[in-house]
């Protein structure tokens, strides 16, 4: 058994400890419960960091369970490139548990959230670290079940509740092929051990199946829709599972079962495909936001379409490295959000502004982290997002498993959404610090009318996060600027299987549209002060925020169809087959009734009848007996 | 070893006519004593898997299917072919364990409270006449001793519903008793027909289907197929289910979906795919298709549902439709499945439907829209309630997701068009399993609370309760629990197919 294993153990079981923890607010109930979820998630991050100082392979199998003759596995098998992303995993969520004692201090359910978020970390390094595919699927639900208990965590928002519900029911519905794509490789493997299904030729529907369950848990189109509407979640939940962790986790598993991909044209051909419509769809979409947090979520959408695009033109480097830098700027972006929420009291940036004298911290946090988002040099984003456009320019010239037309279709798709990243990123960023406050929103100040002078209320100071609050961001703030120069370190290059970086003039033309976007964005900020640069968009705009209202084809094509199909087999199963038992039983009673009345009837009409059976019989007897 | 045997069935046996002779005013201390008597019943149960000696590899050379661990073999009535023929084997253990365990946890459940219709005495006589019935049907060697408690185990669950249930519980109770005697009649005569025409009851010599001819086979099965599936029950033939859960009292529903169930699935492994193996392979697609629209059918239906029990009891179909399709596959992985499948809906439909008594009992009601906020106002209930649904819907790591999971896996290793088709359904239909378990949840523990609910849980609950959730968690965990000594006598069963 190695060392690996206990990267998942000990936060699942710490988290299973936790939600045993009575709930209740006073502080001898929150102590412990917060020193479980970080113990775990610091044990975590130890071990992993120990496993990559020693720098084996963590390889490790015993034998499960066997079902018929399918044998599963338990296993670890965590190479370099799984220990950069569990280390990602572990300090995100160490960041994440510190910030939520201070984000939750007036929770009285902080307890089982802690133990959610233990269980829900725990499960995500268990995806990570996993050996064998049917462990790789405990994870992956486990993870979506937290997910949904985090959703809908927080009792004041009426939409939380059916946020959760939507977000594990849209990805459960990808889990349906998921589990089918599963199903396929482990019968012809007779084994759910990925280094045995990795060695059998796969076959083409499994692995597109699996792609199913890939766009359900990493929101790409068309089952993205839950993940804007997920931000009804707790702002650290946001950071951790909905940017930073559960999002990535399909990528990571179509990594994993890279080889396999890599022999199958038509599944990278639907990945490509689903990629490049991914990264529009969010980009666009994320520019008509009015929700700090829903233009975060949707840019989300956008950058795991960079991942997967990597993935489908063939480089699963570049789409690993991607996810680590976009782990670290997206959760600095979310927590960071989380503080001007905390201060302003509100999502909405139609009632922020001005915020940049404020809140320092902040704001400089906000600049790293939306720089690194747009790939503006030197920061994190820059270096993973050349990669991914490096891979797909070299797509497009043939010679790998990836068609040739996907690598134009991901190229183009991600160059566009550079120019329009920087417009939405710069959109943000003006819209929230720069400028003056609305937070009197609309209708102007309260104004009071006194003796002296007329005078409107002073809004309250926002102000910088507490220390908790603070050093998490500070923390995720290294990375963002610092891990795109990793690229450069030949460590985590070989563990990666990253090509050397190089600068070419390649490099320039999306650093020309990065600048186009940015300026675009600025001027019109700068030409109409005080307006939404969202309100260029014009009568495309309602259109954008409601996300290409794919909303509302789901609901038509697909929530309406199940309820009125529901609504017909319930009627059926009461009208045809209930009633079906109900009127033999009816029809039995009833033809006894007429038989019980038949032997009550009168006694001359009895007589008549014996002597019509008489007389009956006594004819048949005759007929019969002259026939014989 | 046969001294366990005969234990398992005699304590509780024992036990009813003890109470049946107990003063009626001591009702507290008949209670507990029957109680006892559940607890005593579990030591032989616990006794018995070491009689099992691994010499399963042997067992090629040894033309008999099933190998019981321990057996009992007593000739009773010579005339009719009928032998007291007891065996415990690893098909049936885990069946026998959740029985004697569902029982106590019942009959403790039954000394803290006893619902409303007539004394708590009564009702434990009737659950420990109920357990030996069960426990016989288990253990039965014998077609003709297993058609014997089979039936026993019909009139005190009548007596059940119609004593201690809820409004419309004499309608309900005929229901269920007219029906699964309807059932009863096709299997008496599935089981004379095969023991006429083999000249022997004995199920050890009859598994393989030695001395049946093909036609017999056939006519046989289909008898079984409908008497076990009204049993299960697979839809169509479902509909007294709902009614007499909606019903029966808390520990009523409790054993009737943990283990009276179990009885129809089992009895379509042992006797089914058993004795008539021709007859399964032909009527397989039919049953696997059947078993399909059964998921698909209580998942819609269970979107519609308004009442808590009703809705819990509905899904049962779905789920007992998992088991009837790893079944149907015929296929070794489908039919541990199945048994695994089994062993966990009894698990986590009784943890549901525990809960769902304690909701009712403390909100005074049943209906999904009249409740809501219980995460608010009895925060443990609601966790437990989350933790079971989400056991229910199948979440991996947790008993109910390997029943399931594996169904699917052994449809698509059957392979063919009809088999894909049939396991895409059976993912579409988990799927919606999801759907109306977070419906459930969403009406019940979310929202604003509209019910003053007691937040405590009282000792008696959480001894009933906290079994039946470690054990989802363990058997999610190692489901080699379950497992570990079905893989022979399975394969020993699917022989007859390769």
């Amino acid at each position: 058994m190695t060392a690996a294993a206990l990267i998942p153990a000990v936060p699942l079981l710490l988290g299973l400890i936790g939600l045993l923890l009575k709930p209740g607010d006073d502080e001898d109930r929150r102590r412990p419960a917060a020193i479980l979820g970080i113990t775990g998630a610091a044990i975590a991050l130890v071990v992993t960091l120990g496993c990559l100082i020693t720098g084996r392979t963590q390889e490790w199998t015993a034998h499960w369970v066997s079902l018929g003759d399918i044998q599963l596995t338990l296993g670890v098998s965590a190479g370099h490139a799984a220990l950069y992303i569990a280390l990602a995993v572990s300090v995100v969520a160490l960041a994440v548990q510190v910030y939520s004692v201070a984000y939750l201090h007036d929770d009285p359910r902080y307890a089982p959230y802690a133990a959610q978020v233990s269980l829900f970390t725990g499960a995500m390094l268990l995806v990570v670290t996993s050996g064998d595919l049917i462990t790789l699927l405990v994870g992956w639900e486990v993870m979506g079940a937290c997910s949904y208990l985090l959703i809908g965590h927080d009792r004041r928002l009426p939409e939380a509740p059916a946020a959760a519900v939507k977000a594990f029911l849209v990805t459960r519905v990808g889990d349906v092929g998921f589990l089918l794509g599963v199903a396929i490789l482990i019968v012809d493997a007779r084994t759910s051990e990925i280094s045995a299904v990795l060695a059998h030729p796969p076959h083409p529907a499994a692995l597109i199946l699996i792609l199913a369950g890939v766009a359900g848990k990493s929101a790409q189109f068309p089952l993205h829709t839950w993940l804007p509407d997920a931000m009804a979640g707790p702002t650290p939940i946001s950071a951790l599972i909905h940017a930073a962790t559960m999002v990535a986790a399909g990528v990571y598993v179509v990594f994993r079962l890279y080889p396999l991909y890599d022999q199958s044209p038509a599944a990278l051909a639907v990945l490509g495909v689903m990629a490049a419509i991914t990264i529009l769809l969010g980009a666009l979409s994320a520019t008509a936001q009015d929700d700090l947090k829903r233009v975060l979520a949707w840019s989300t959408v956008s950058q795991i379409g960079y991942m997967t695009g990597a993935l489908a033109v063939g480089s699963p480097a570049a789409a690993l490295f991607h996810l680590l830098t976009h782990a670290a700027f997206k959760a600095l972006l979310f927590l960071a959000a989380g503080a001007v929420i905390h201060a302003v009291g509100t999502n909405y940036l139609s009632r922020m502004g001005g915020l940049r004298e404020h809140m320092p911290v902040t704001f400089w946090s906000f600049v790293v982290g939306l720089g690194a988002l747009a790939g503006l040099p030197p920061l994190a984003g820059f270096w993973s997002k050349e990669n991914v456009l490096t891979a797909a320019a070299h797509a497009t010239e043939g010679g790998g498993a990836t068609p040739v037309w996907v690598g134009w279709v991901v190229w183009i798709a991600a160059l566009f959404a550079v120019a329009v990243t920087a417009w939405y990123a710069t959109r943000l960023l003006l819209r929230v610090f720069f400028g003056i406050s609305r937070a009197h929103g609309p209708d102007g100040p309260d104004w009071e009318v006194g003796f002296d002078d007329a005078r409107y209320t002073e809004p309250e100071a926002p102000h910088d996060p507490p220390a908790a609050m603070r050093w998490p961001i500070l923390l995720l703030a290294v990375p963002s600027v610092l891990l795109g120069l990793a690229a450069y370190a030949p460590g985590f290059r070989t563990a990666l299987e990253l090509e050397d970086p190089h600068l070419s003039v390649a490099v320039v033309l999306p650093l020309i549209l990065l600048a186009a976007g940015a300026t675009a964005a600025w001027w019109l900020w700068r030409e109409v002060p005080g307006v939404d640069p969202a309100m260029a968009l014009g009568r495309a705009r309602p259109l954008l925020a409601s996300g290409f209202r794919l909303d509302e084809m789901q609901d038509r094509f697909l929530v309406r169809p199940v309820r009125a199909l529901a609504r017909a087999v319930t009627t059926v199963d009461e009208k045809v087959v209930d009633a079906a038992v109900e009127g033999t039983g009816r029809t039995t009673s009833t033809v006894g009734a007429a038989l019980a009345y038949a032997h009550r009837i009168p006694l001359p009409a009895a007589a008549a009848a014996v002597l019509a059976g008489a007389l009956l019989l006594g004819t048949v007897a005759v007929l019969f007996g002259a026939a014989a | 070893m046969s001294v366990a045997l005969i234990a398992v069935l005699l304590i509780p046996a024992l036990g009813a006519a003890v109470l049946a002779l107990f003063p009626a005013g001591k009702d507290h201390a008949a209670r507990v004593t029957g109680t006892i008597f559940a607890a005593a019943a579990l030591v032989p149960i616990v006794v018995l898997p070491f009689a099992c000696n691994d010499t399963w590899t042997s067992y090629s050379v040894n033309p008999l299917a099933v190998r019981p661990w321990a057996e009992l073999d007593v000739s009773w009535v010579p005339a009719l072919r009928l032998d007291f023929h007891l065996g415990v084997d690893g098909v049936s253990y885990p069946l026998v364990a959740l029985t004697g365990l569902l029982t106590l946890l019942c009959c403790a459940y039954t000394v803290w409270r006893v619902p409303s219709g007539g004394s708590g005495r009564t009702l434990i006589a009737l659950l420990l006449v109920l357990e030996t019935g069960i426990l016989g049907t288990f253990l039965a060697l014998d077609l003709i001793l297993f058609f014997l408690f089979f039936e026993v185990v019909l009139l005190p669950m009548y007596a059940v519903i119609a004593g201690w249930g809820g409004e419309d519980r004499r309608r309900a109770a005929r229901k269920f008793v007219l029906y699964t005697l309807f059932g009863s009649v096709l299997l008496l005569l599935g089981v004379v027909l095969v023991a006429v025409t083999a000249g022997t009851g004995d199920l050890v010599q009859l598994t393989g289907g030695a001395g049946l001819s093909r036609s017999t086979q056939y006519a046989a099965f289909a008898l079984f197929a409908v008497a076990f599936a009204v049993k299960a029950p697979l839809w169509p033939l479902h509909t007294w289910l709902p009614d007499a859960h909606t019903q029966a009292p808390t520990v009523g529903s409790v054993i009737l979906a943990g283990v009276l169930l179990k009885m129809g699935t089992y009895g379509l492994i042992r006797i089914g795919v058993g004795v008539t193996p021709q007859g399964a392979e032909w009527a397989a697609p039919v049953l696997g298709i059947l078993a399909a629209a059964a998921i698909l059918a209580g998942a819609l239906i269970c979107l519609r549902q308004t009442e808590l029990k009703r809705l819990i009891a509905y899904s049962s179909v779905g789920h007992m439709g998992f088991v009837l399709l790893g079944i149907a596959t015929l296929t070794a992985t489908g039919l541990q499945a199945a048994l695994l499948g089994n062993v966990a809906h009894g698990l986590i439909t009784g943890l549901l439907f525990f809960l769902a008594g304690a909701i009712k009992d403390r909100a005074h009601t049943g209906e999904l829209a009249d409740l809501g906020g219980l995460r608010e106002s009895a925060p443990r209930l609601a966790a437990l309630l989350g933790f079971a649904a989400i056991a229910s819907l199948g979440l991996p790591g947790l008993a109910g997701f390997w029943g399931e999971a594996f169904a699917v896996v052994a449809a698509v290793e059957r392979g063919g068009g009809l088999w894909v088709t049939l396991a895409v359904l059976a993912a579409i239909g988990g799927a919606l399993t999801a759907a109306y378990f977070l419906r459930l949840l969403r009406k019940v523990t979310h929202g604003p609370s509209k019910q003053t609910v007691p937040a405590e849980i009282s000792g008696a609950e959480w001894l009933a309760w906290s079994p039946l959730a470690a054990l989802t968690l363990a058997v999610g965990l190692a489901p080699t629990l379950v497992l570990a000594a079905t893989s022979a006598p399975v394969r020993a069963l699917t022989e007859a197919f390769r």
